[in-house]
């Protein structure tokens, strides 16, 4: 069998440069997931209908199985875990654990992105504005108040 | 497969010229990944042309706006000239998907992708828009957007064009708009019936209108019937009805799984209705 043309992609990731070999079809979820170990991006359907895999790409929210690999080439990504961790949890992380927006967890990854680039651009959103921005991030637990809610606070603790 | 980022939009045509059907162009992707997966497109070469920032741009000129076929939905959401002049254009974009999509897809991607329900589309069928392609060695055209869709995701585009711009002249600025679309719900929602509505009223007198419809034909529509029913008469209960009457005659929906094709008839009338009645009021 012919061996598929591959490309050498460079990356930053949660402020690391990272290479892998990836094919031109191969999205940025595949590649992070299985070549770079990135496996906080989660994959829900893969085709851009559940926000589960977003994150930011050179700082705007999208869905990682809705862009090629080869499209963020030399360009940043940051993921959840560029966003807080345990030992510097972000406000948004904190405020999600504290009213209880976490259930089974898949959508949470997602949810803290959007929820962080709404809050990048617009510091004090309305609930509608919060909503709208989490639109794209699908929840089967909660119910999605929680979520609602957890944003919400994490704003005014940010200001 | 092959994967190739051109430096500019003459490397691109040269590329699509060259090396022909197979090749596939992607910009926001949003479209192109998911037919991939699903194995309805089947490229032998991707053609990133996302990376052409030069075709990203929203211009505004004395009589016209243009805008550049790399302008994300998102940036048609926020930018003030679009918001000033054509605020259908902006809030049909906001309701495209959902906020991680629309910071990826493009006004040109959606286009050429020809949903018979695209959310651009509706807009701007209504703002009398032109579509400007170029081709490798060919003179560039200007197509007007009621004559670039012949189907179901299929446009008058050929195999080796590119979408460059978008324009349309800027709207009287007597004429009032209006913009509705109905989904089956309020996010990532393919429209089961979208209604755009451009009409000048002199007194109480239609002087000029215009009507796109989506999702309701083969593709993105202008209801013409409907404008000459309405065009140079007085606005009353009566013409609405005459309006409404007409419009479900004119309108070719097909039953699938978001709708049946009689809802959706039945809505277009309820939604030209109401958009009548929010603007003469």
């Amino acid at each position: 069998m012919k061996k598929p043309k591959t490309y050498s992609l460079e990356i930053n990731v949660n402020g690391e440069w990272k290479r892998a070999e990836v094919t031109p079809e191969e999205t940025l979820l595949h590649v992070l997931r299985e070549k770079l170990a990135h496996t906080e991006v989660k994959e829900g359907c893969g085709k851009g209908d559940c926000g589960a895999c977003a994150l930011l790409l050179n700082g705007k929210a999208v869905n990682a199985c809705l862009t090629l690999a080869m499209q963020a080439h030399r360009q940043k990504v940051v993921t959840l875990k560029g966003i807080g961790a345990p030992e510097r949890a972000h406000p948004l992380q904190e405020s999600f654990l504290r009213h209880g927006a976490i259930q089974c967890g898949f959508c949470t990854a997602g949810m803290i992105v959007s929820a962080k680039a709404l809050l990048d651009e617009n510091p004090q959103p309305t609930r509608r504005e919060i909503r709208e921005a989490i639109s794209g991030n699908l929840c089967r637990c909660t119910g999605y108040k929680k979520i609602f809610d957890a944003i919400e606070d994490a704003a005014k603790r940010l200001r | 497969m092959e994967y190739i980022r051109p430096q500019n939009l003459k490397e691109a045509l040269r590329v699509m010229k060259k090396r022909g059907g197979r090749t596939i162009l992607i910009a926001g992707g949003t479209n192109v990944i998911p037919d991939m997966r699903g194995k309805t497109i089947k490229p032998q070469v991707l053609l990133d042309i996302s990376h052409l920032k030069n075709l990203s741009y929203v211009k505004e000129e004395k009589k016209r706006i243009r805008i550049g076929s790399l302008t994300t939905i998102s940036e048609l959401v926020s930018s003030k000239v679009i918001q000033n002049f054509a605020s259908i254009l902006s809030e049909a974009a906001n309701q495209l998907g959902n906020p991680l999509v629309r910071s990826r897809a493009t006004i040109g991607g959606n286009l050429a992708d020809a949903s018979p329900a695209a959310d651009t589309a509706v807009p701007l069928l209504v703002l009398d828009a032109s579509i400007v392609t170029e081709r490798d060695g060919e003179k560039r055209r200007e197509i007007p957007i009621d004559q670039f869709f012949v189907g179901p995701n299929q446009t008058v585009l050929k195999p080796d064009e590119i979408i460059k711009e978008i324009f349309f002249p800027k709207p009287d600025p007597k004429s009032k708009i209006a913009y509705i679309k109905l989904g089956l719900r309020n996010a990532m929602a393919i429209s089961v019936v979208s209604v755009a509505l451009l009409m000048e009223m002199e007194r109480e007198e239609c002087k000029e209108v215009r009507i796109g419809l989506g999702a309701v034909a083969p593709k993105p529509m202008r209801a013409y019937g409907v404008e000459e029913v309405l065009t140079g008469k007085k606005i009353n209960g009566k013409l609405i009805q005459s309006c409404c009457e007409e419009v479900e005659k004119e309108v070719q929906p097909i039953t699938d799984i978001r709708a049946s094709a009689e809802y959706r008839r039945s809505m277009t009338s309820v939604l030209l209705r109401r958009l009548i009645q929010q603007i003469t009021t």
